[in-house]
C-alpha cells in the first residue's frame, strides 16, 4: 500500500488542479440553479467536498 | 445600539487571559512529558492558524465585491494538502534531523548554511509580513470601533491622531502578551507546546463564531439558503457575484490560476505555517489526518461566506456599509448583542492567533538570521570568554516582537485605510511565494546552488517591491503615484503594474508572474552555471536524500581537530550549563562511552554540538560559532565525495552484517526446533522402553512364581500342576506375542518392515479375518454381521497386513462386548476413491478423553480385567499399517452406546 500512496496522491493533486482550472471550471459557470442554489458556488463546493473525501479515504486506509 | 467599552475590553482581556492559561497548562504538561498536543486533531487545528482576520472579516468583504473570488485562497491549501504526505513530510523530516527552526534556516541550511541567504530570506519575510500584521490590527480595531462606536455600518471616519489611536495600544498590548507567551523559555528545538495548544483552541473559537453568525444570518434573518440565494439571483447586481467572469477580462482564468498557486505556496512557506506544520510537528504520522482535516476546516469556515456577503448587501444596500465587517454589523443591526460580542471574540481569535505565531516565528528568524550573524562578526562579541548568552537571545527576540508589531502599526497607519483586507494579505502572500523555488528546488534538486538562490531571491524580491509594494504605498498617498501611472523616469514600459507593456492582468497576478518567473529563471539559470561549494554539495545530499538515510548512520561532513572542553564551553554559552552537560552525556551514551569527560572530540561530536546549536541560534550562526571554536580543515568537493563513499560503504557493511545476523538467528531457531524434537523423541523412546519392560515383567513374574511353587512343592496334586502349566503356557504365548509385536512396531516405525504388495480385494480380506476369528465369536455366543459389497476394483496393498488389522479390530471388539447379546457389525463401503471399513460393537463405549489416547502405545482402555489378554500395541500397529498405505484410522464412540473403529484406504 505504502508504495502506492505517493503516486495516488500525486494523481489526485493533478486531478484537483484540473477540476479547479480552465476549462473544467467553466462548466459550472452558467445561469442555472440546483435545489434553489446557484450552480457555480455549488459546483465549487461540491468538487471541494469530493476532494476532501477522497483524500481522507486515501490517508485513513493506509496503515 | 452599542456595547459599553468596558464590557468589550473586559471580555477581550478575559479571553486573552484564558489563552494564556491554556498555554501555561500546555507548557506545564509538556515539561512533565505528558503532552496535550500530541494528537493529529490538535495538529490540524493548529494549522488552521492559516485562517486569520483576513478569512474571518476579509473573505466576506471580497465576496461582496467579487463573488466566488474569495475561494482560490482556500482551494490552494486544499491542493497543497493533497501532497502533504509527500512534500510536507519531507520538510518535517529534514527539519527534525537538522533542528531547523524557521523557513529562513531551512533554505540557508540547504545552501551550505549560508548566513547571507538566511539574512536575505529574513529580510524578505519581515518586509513582506508587516502588511499582514497590519491587516490583523486593522481588523481588530475596526471591529472594536464598530462594537462601541456610533457608526453602525463600519464606514471610515477621520482617523485619530496616533497617540489617541487605540490600535497603537492594541499593538503594544499584543506585543506584551506575545512576549509573556512565547519567549519565556528558550527551548532547545524552538518548540512551543503551550502556544500550539492555545492556537488550536483559537481555531475552534473562530470556527464556532463564524458558523454561528452564518447560521444566524441565513436562518434567522433570512429563510434559509434557498431564500437568500433566490433573492440574490433576482437582483441583477447581486446575481453578477454568483458568476465567474464578472469583469469581462480576458485573463480571468489566469488570475484564478495565479491566486490558487499563490495560496498553495503560501500555506507552505508563510513563517507561521512553517512554524506550526513543520517546527511544532510532534509526530510526522499526524500529517495523515491533518492532511484532510485542515481542508475540511477551510471548507466549513467558507460555507457561509457568500450567504453573509449577500445578506449584508441585501440588508444594507450596496455601498452603505463596510462589507469587511458584515459579520459584525449584521448581528448588531438585529440587536443580537451577545452574538456580536461572540463574533468579535472569534475575530480576535483569528487575528491574535496569526499575530502570536507569526511574530514568534519571525522574531526567531530576526534573532538567529539577522542579529546573531551581525553580532558574531564583531570581534569583541566572539572573544568575550564564557558567559551565558541565553538571556541575550531572549532579549533580542523580545525586542524583535515589539518592533514587528510597531512596524505593523506603522503600515496600518500609513497605508491601511486605502486597501481592503484581502488586498493587503495578498501582498504578503506574493512576497512569501518567492521562497518556493529555493525551498522546493533545494528539496528535490541537488544541483541547486547558493548563488542561484541568492540571485533568484534578489530578482524575485526586486520585482515584488517594484510591482506591488511600492504601488501599494504610493496609492495610499505617501508617495507620488506618477511612477505608477506613467512609469519610472516617465518610461511607459517601466510602469510597475504593466511591466514591458504587459497589460490586462490585475496587480497581484501581474506581480506574481514577473517575480516568480524572474525568480525561477534566474535561480535555475545561475544554478546551472555556478559550481556548488563542498558544503553546499554535502547539505544538498543530506536534504534531497533525507528519506534514504532513515535509520542508518549519516555521513558527517566535517574534518579537523577539536577539543571536547572547547565544544562544551561553546554549548554552555548558548544552551546554558545544564542543557550543555546533558547534550554531552547523551552523546557519550550514544557512542557507548560511560564518561562524558573522556570522549574523543571527533566529527560526530562536533556535528552533534553544531546541530543542537542550530536549534537555538540557527544553522548559519551555529556553523560560524563551531568553526570559531575548533580547528577545522576546509572541506573540498573531493572530501565530500570521499566521506559519502565511506558512509555508503559503512552502510553496505552494516547491511551485510544485518543480513548475516538475521540468517544466523534463523539457523539458531531451526537448530533449537530440531533439538526440541530430538529431546521429545528421546523421551518417547524412554517411555516406550519402560512400558515394554513393564509389560514383559508381568507375565515373567507370574511364570516364575508358578515355577517356584511347583519346584518347592513336589507333592502338588496333578490337577493343580496342570492348571499351573496351562497358565504358564498362556503367559509364555503372551510374552512371545508381545515380543513379536514390539519387533513388528519397531520395524514399521523404522521403515524396515517388509511389505508384500499385491492386488487386494478388501471384501475377501474381511471374509478371511471373519473366517479365522468367527469361532471365538460363536464360543461367546455373539453375533458377527458383515455388510457391504464386493469391490469392483482391487486395492494395491499387503493382504496379510490388512488381515492383521481386521483381526486386531475384531478381537478388540470381542473383548468389550457383553457376554449376553454381544453384537459386532462390519461395514464395508467401496467407492471410486477408496475403501472405508468400520467395525462397530455394542460394548460400553469409550469416553472422549480415552478416545484421544486409544491409539497410543500400551494404552489400554476399559476394564482392568480385559488388559490381561491385550498388549496395548495392536491399535498403534494397525494405525501404522493403515497410514503406511496412505490411509487414516479413527474411532467414534459415545459411552454406553458402543464404539466404532474405522479406517479408510485410498485407491492408488
Amino acid at each position: 500500500m505504502r508504495r502506492l500512496l505517493a503516486p495516488r496522491l500525486i494523481a489526485l493533486f493533478v486531478l484537483g488542479w484540473a477540476l479547479f482550472s480552465f476549462p473544467l471550471i467553466q462548466l459550472w459557470d452558467r445561469e442555472a440553479s440546483l435545489f434553489g442554489l446557484p450552480l457555480l458556488p455549488l459546483g465549487l463546493f461540491f468538487v471541494w467536498a469530493v476532494l476532501i473525501g477522497v483524500l481522507a479515504w486515501l490517508m485513513e486506509r493506509d496503515p | 445600539m452599542n456595547l459599553p467599552i468596558s464590557l468589550v475590553i473586559g471580555i477581550s482581556f478575559a479571553y486573552l487571559a484564558l489563552l494564556f492559561a491554556i498555554a501555561w497548562y500546555g507548557d506545564r504538561r509538556a515539561a512533565q512529558g505528558r503532552s496535550i498536543i500530541a494528537s493529529p486533531w490538535v495538529y490540524a487545528l493548529s494549522i488552521a492558524v492559516y485562517c486569520t482576520a483576513w478569512t474571518y472579516f476579509g473573505s466576506v468583504g471580497r465576496a461582496s465585491v467579487e463573488g466566488v473570488w474569495f475561494l482560490p485562497i482556500y482551494l490552494g491549501p486544499m491542493l497543497a494538502m493533497i501532497l502533504a504526505w509527500v512534500v510536507i513530510r519531507k520538510m518535517v523530516r529534514i527539519a527534525k534531523n537538522y533542528r531547523i527552526t524557521s523557513v529562513a534556516d531551512f533554505i540557508a541550511s540547504r545552501y551550505g548554511k549560508s548566513p547571507l541567504i538566511a539574512g536575505l530570506v529574513t529580510l524578505i519575510t519581515v518586509v513582506g509580513i508587516v502588511p499582514y500584521i497590519a491587516l490583523q490590527l486593522k481588523a481588530i480595531s475596526a471591529g472594536y470601533g464598530l462594537l462601541i462606536g456610533p457608526a453602525e455600518t463600519g464606514l471610515v471616519e477621520a482617523p485619530p491622531a496616533w497617540w489617541q489611536d487605540s490600535t497603537l495600544y492594541l499593538a503594544l498590548a499584543l506585543a506584551g502578551f506575545i512576549i509573556l507567551f512565547g519567549t519565556r523559555h528558550l527551548d532547545m528545538t524552538e518548540r512551543h507546546e503551550g502556544m500550539v495548544a492555545a492556537i488550536a483552541f483559537e481555531s475552534i473559537v473562530k470556527l464556532m463564531a463564524f458558523l454561528a453568525v452564518g447560521l444566524f444570518v441565513t436562518y434567522w434573518m433570512f429563510d434559509g439558503l434557498g431564500d437568500l440565494f433566490g433573492r440574490a439571483m433576482a437582483d441583477e447586481s447581486l446575481a453578477r457575484l454568483l458568476r465567474f467572469d464578472h469583469g469581462g477580462s480576458q485573463h480571468v482564468y489566469s488570475q484564478w490560476f495565479a491566486l490558487i498557486l499563490l495560496a498553495m505556496l503560501s500555506v507552505l512557506f508563510l513563517p507561521r505555517q512553517f512554524q506550526v506544520m513543520v517546527v511544532e510537528n510532534v509526530d510526522e504520522r499526524h500529517l495523515k489526518r491533518a492532511a484532510w482535516v485542515f481542508p475540511l476546516y477551510l471548507f466549513l469556515i467558507n460555507l457561509f461566506v457568500l450567504p453573509i456577503a449577500l445578506a449584508g448587501l441585501i440588508h444594507f444596500g450596496p455601498g452603505q456599509a463596510n462589507p469587511d465587517l458584515f459579520v459584525l454589523s449584521l448581528p448588531l443591526a438585529e440587536e443580537a448583542m451577545a452574538l456580536a460580542l461572540f463574533v468579535f471574540i472569534g475575530g480576535l481569535s483569528a487575528a491574535t492567533g496569526m499575530v502570536i505565531v507569526e511574530s514568534i516565528a519571525v522574531s526567531t528568524m530576526i534573532c538567529n538570521d539577522l542579529v546573531m550573524p551581525a553580532l558574531l562578526k564583531t570581534r569583541r562579541f566572539r572573544q568575550r570568554a564564557g558567559g551565558d548568552l541565553t538571556r541575550l537571545l531572549k532579549t533580542i527576540r523580545r525586542i524583535a516582537i515589539v518592533a514587528l508589531l510597531l512596524l505593523g502599526y506603522l503600515y496600518f497607519y500609513l497605508a491601511g485605510e486605502a486597501y481592503a483586507l484581502v488586498s493587503i494579505g495578498l501582498i504578503s502572500f506574493a512576497a512569501v511565494a518567492q521562497f518556493a523555488p529555493a525551498a522546493l528546488g533545494g528539496m528535490y534538486w541537488k544541483g541547486a546552488t547558493a548563488s542561484g538562490v541568492l540571485a533568484g531571491l534578489a530578482v524575485g524580491f526586486g520585482f515584488w517591491v517594484y510591482t506591488l509594494m511600492l504601488p501599494s504605498i504610493a496609492k495610499s498617498g505617501w508617495m507620488t503615484t506618477d511612477f505608477v501611472e506613467y512609469g519610472a523616469f516617465g518610461l511607459a514600459w517601466l510602469k510597475p503594474e504593466a511591466l514591458l507593456g504587459l497589460e490586462g492582468l490585475d496587480p497581484i497576478t501581474h506581480s506574481l508572474f514577473w517575480s516568480l518567473f524572474g525568480n525561477i529563471a534566474v535561480f535555475i539559470g545561475v544554478s546551472l552555471i555556478s559550481r556548488p561549494t563542498a558544503r553546499e554539495a554535502s547539505q544538498a545530499l543530506l536534504f534531497v536524500d533525507v528519506f534514504e538515510r532513515a535509520g542508518g548512520r549519516e555521513p558527517v561532513f566535517w574534518q579537523g581537530r577539536a577539543r571536547a572542553e572547547d565544544l562544551l564551553a561553546l554549548s554552555e554559552r548558548f544552551l546554558g550549563p545544564d542543557a550543555a552537560r546533558e547534550l554531552f552525556v547523551e552523546h557519550a551514551r550514544s557512542i557507548g562511552s560511560n564518561s562524558p569527560d573522556r570522549m574523543p572530540a571527533d566529527a560526530r561530536l562536533v556535528q552533534r554540538v553544531e546541530t543542537r546549536l542550530a536549534g537555538t541560534i540557527g544553522s548559519a550562526s551555529a556553523r560560524v560559532m563551531v568553526a570559531s571554536a575548533v580547528d577545522e580543515e576546509p572541506l573540498e568537493l573531493d572530501d565530500v565525495l570521499r566521506i559519502l563513499d565511506e558512509a555508503s560503504q559503512l552502510r553496505a557493511y552494516s547491511r551485510a552484517l544485518e543480513d548475516k545476523s538475521r540468517s544466523l538467528e534463523q539457523a539458531t531457531e531451526e537448530l533449537k526446533a530440531a533439538n526440541e524434537q530430538l529431546k521429545s523423541l528421546d523421551r518417547l523412546k524412554d517411555d516406550f522402553m519402560s512400558s515394554v519392560t513393564h509389560e514383559l515383567r508381568t507375565p515373567l513374574t507370574s511364570i516364575r512364581a508358578l515355577t517356584e511353587m511347583m519346584r518347592d512343592e513336589p507333592d502338588m496334586p496333578t490337577s493343580q500342576r496342570r492348571e499351573f502349566l496351562d497358565i504358564m503356557v498362556a503367559e509364555t504365548e503372551r510374552l512371545s506375542r508381545l515380543v513379536g509385536q514390539v519387533l513388528d512396531l519397531a520395524r514399521i516405525e523404522a521403515g524396515h518392515a517388509e511389505w508384500h504388495n499385491s492386488d487386494v480385494d478388501m471384501h475377501s480380506v474381511v471374509m478371511q479375518a471373519v473366517g479365522s476369528i468367527g469361532s471365538r465369536f460363536e464360543d461367546k455366543g455373539a453375533e458377527l454381521k458383515v455388510q457391504g459389497s464386493r469391490s469392483a476394483k482391487p486395492l494395491r496393498a499387503d493382504a496379510d497386513r490388512l488381515v492383521q488389522v481386521m483381526l486386531n479390530l475384531l478381537s478388540n471388539a470381542l473383548k468389550v462386548i457383553p457376554d449376553q447379546g454381544g453384537r459386532v457389525e462390519i461395514d464395508l463401503r467401496d467407492e471410486e476413491a477408496g475403501v472405508t471399513v468400520t467395525v462397530s460393537d455394542n460394548g460400553p463405549g469409550i469416553s472422549q478423553a480415552e478416545q484421544r489416547e486409544v491409539f497410543d502405545k500400551f494404552r489400554q482402555v476399559g476394564d482392568r480385567d480385559q488388559h490381561r489378554e491385550g498388549t496395548g500395541l495392536g491399535l498403534p500397529i494397525s494405525r501404522q499399517i493403515i497410514e503406511h498405505f496412505g490411509g487414516r484410522m479413527w474411532v467414534e464412540s459415545e459411552p454406553g452406546h458402543g464404539a466404532t473403529f474405522g479406517f479408510y484406504l485410498p485407491r492408488g
